[in-house]
């Protein structure tokens, strides 16, 4: 009788099936065990560096859920979203101090007759911060003024390109061409050294679990917290949030519905106006003012909204703090092979980040939409 | 369901020598129709004929090169869709008509979107037709089945309480079972008083339900008549009923 042996599996086809499995694992539980493995990780190892993280992606976070927003209603990658960013920052500076650069080296030249600082008792601090109200009075004013700018340049740049029915790369590439002239703009009225809004000292606070923090950055993250809580609560109990989410999803049956698309547009931008100078005040508030900043921050921007699933709010949120945290905890690190990596490579951490998730999970962490 | 009834009735959505199409080509060269208040009315033909340019065209999503459309008298060619709706218009597509990551409840608020109030009690009863809904306002529309999504998409567009609906195929892609289950519910609407122009590729189905219905071939009127007559004709029954 003849038996049937059975066949030796060939080596190459064995390899290919781990191959796959570790492939179907790492984008699937794996990807989640890891980051997750990682954070843990970086609790305890590095704990100061974390903390800072969750205050950089907080601020990531928010900038995140403005490209997002902007994303979803207008389907385009809102290139120009840093330097918008980082002219808010610079347009609170004027309220506040009323100055810009005038032709000589050290020249100021006073352009607002009045100014937040005028107000009485507007810059002494408030607690341990390092600015006083006016700080809010002046964020406040850039969020008004940063909707009007962002709704003038609906109407004047992308209306006209919707109503050409463009494709989504001239969108984009208008945007790119609209960050450099912001960061033209801001170099021409402010000049390109770094500046802060309130010199001197800053102060640390000590919280429970051996971790300690500017006084500041508890602001920023204090601040960061409440107005992602305002979106989210705008976005999901509010007519114009449903409407916005309504038109991510479907602007066609929107628009058959009876929803004015082009006020939900409108309105889209005013609310990213007001994201956009929170996102940037504090950004100034916990770095500096700095013309360069606002091109170098959209690649954390875009690894965010990409990582979270780029039309997705909630994703936009955890993927800005994995990027934040992410970013400070590696340049701490002594790698074998590597030594130090030094604090330079903070972006490009985020570069990493991105490519691998386009390249695991390109819908982001939380997959396609429903 | 005979046709004797429905002309005495007032006109409520007409359509003269509609024209229109996309890019240099013209799919549809002179349609008219007319829809009666309450009336149902079906347009059948072949693949390719302009039935659901045809809605575009009247719902305004697609400019009318000649031609007009009429809702209630009202000269109305050419107004968008958010000037249509408030007017007593309401369209459902063929495909992608539910907001899939929107709740079943924030779909329906979207089909009241220009109105302000009265959301809850209108809401009650739409969901009294669509009782299957009724116990799931709170879940995403994304996980609904084919059948269930078309029954929202009707909900939506009832929100408004509108006077004609424009239904594009609402039998496609669904089992023989649901078809028939959608056909009844959409005889419901028609007996509350809505009139309803569907276009249907679902000939046999759509005839047999509807008052009356027009024969669209080529972008062209080739017949019309009361649906029971066009069911019973020879040659309808040989072109587009495959019988």
């Amino acid at each position: 009788m003849a038996t049937i042996e059975a066949q030796p599996i060939p080596r190459s086809e064995q390899w290919r099936d781990y191959r796959r499995a570790a492939g179907a694992w790492l984008i699937g539980p794996g990807l989640w065990i890891i980051i997750g493995a990682f954070m843990v990780w970086a609790v305890f190892a590095e704990r100061d560096a974390f903390v800072v993280g969750v205050v950089a992606g907080s601020i990531f976070a928010l900038g995140a859920l403005g490209l997002t927003l902007i994303y979803g209603v207008l389907k385009f990658g809102h290139f120009a979203h840093g330097d918008m960013m980082m002219l808010s920052g610079y347009l609170a500076f004027l309220f506040l101090s009323g100055f810009i650069v005038g032709e000589k080296p050290g020249d100021q030249l006073t352009i607002l007759p009045v100014t937040v600082n005028d107000l009485p008792g507007a810059d002494d601090p408030i607690w341990k911060f390092s600015f006083g109200y006016g700080l809010w009075v002046a964020m406040i004013l850039a969020g008004a003024a940063m909707a009007v700018i962002l709704v003038g340049l609906d109407r004047f740049v992308y209306r006209r390109l919707r109503v050409r029915k463009s494709g989504i790369v001239i969108f984009s590439i208008a945007a790119l061409g609209i960050a450099i002239a912001t960061r033209a703009t801001i170099l021409f009225f402010w000049g390109p050294s770094p500046r802060l809004y309130y010199p001197g000292i800053r102060e640390r606070v000590d919280l429970p679990f051996d971790v300690s923090l500017l006084a500041d950055q508890l602001f920023i993250l204090a601040t960061a917290l409440v107005a992602t809580a305002v979106v989210y609560w705008l976005l999901f109990y509010t007519r114009l949030g449903k409407a916005m989410r309504a038109m991510s999803d479907n602007p066609d049956l929107a628009r058959v519905s009876g929803i004015n698309t082009d006020r939900i547009i409108l309105q889209t931008w005013i609310v990213a106006g007001a994201l956009i100078a929170v996102a940037g005040v504090l950004l100034s508030l916990q770095v500096q003012l700095d013309p360069e900043l606002g091109f170098i921050l959209l690649l954390p921007l875009f690894a965010s909204a990409i990582l979270g699933g780029l039309g997705n709010p909630v994703g936009a949120l955890v993927g800005g703090l994995i990027v934040g945290i992410t970013q400070e905890v590696a340049v701490t690190l002594d790698l074998p092979l590597l030594g130090d990596v030094s604090a330079g490579y903070k972006f490009s951490v985020a570069f990493l980040i991105l490519i691998l998730i386009l390249l695991v999970r390109p819908n982001g962490l939380f997959g396609a939409k429903v | 369901m005979s046709e004797s009834i429905a002309p005495a009735r007032p006109v409520a959505l007409e359509t003269q020598d509609m024209t229109t199409g996309y890019g240099e080509v013209n799919i549809l060269h002179g349609v008219s129709t007319r829809v009666h208040e309450g009336e149902m009315v079906a347009i059948i033909g072949p693949n390719g004929a302009g039935k659901s340019t045809l809605l575009r065209a009247i719902f305004g999503l697609l400019p009318a090169r000649e031609g007009t459309v009429h809702l209630h008298g009202d000269n109305v060619t050419g107004q968008r869709p958010d000037a249509l709706v408030p007017k007593g218009l309401g369209y459902v597509p063929q495909v992608d008509n539910v907001f899939p990551s929107l709740t079943i409840m924030e779909n329906l608020e979207m089909g009241a979107f220009v109105r302000r109030n009265g959301l809850a009690e209108r809401a009650d009863q739409v969901f009294r037709l669509f009782p299957d809904l009724a116990g799931r306002r709170g879940e995403v529309a994304g996980r609904l089945s084919g059948g269930q999504r078309q029954m929202l998409a009707l909900a939506r567009a009832l929100m408004l309480d509108p006077s004609v609906l424009l239904l594009d195929e609402p039998s496609a892609s669904l089992s023989p079972k649901m078809v028939g289950m959608i056909f009844e519910r959409i005889k419901e609407i028609n007996d509350g008083g809505t009139a309803i122009l569907l276009v249907e590729q679902n000939a046999r189905e759509a005839l047999s339900v509807c008052h009356r219905a027009y024969v669209l071939a080529m972008g062209e009127n080739r017949l019309e008549g009361a649906a029971q007559d066009l069911l019973d004709s020879e040659e309808v029954g040989r072109l587009y009923l495959g019988a």
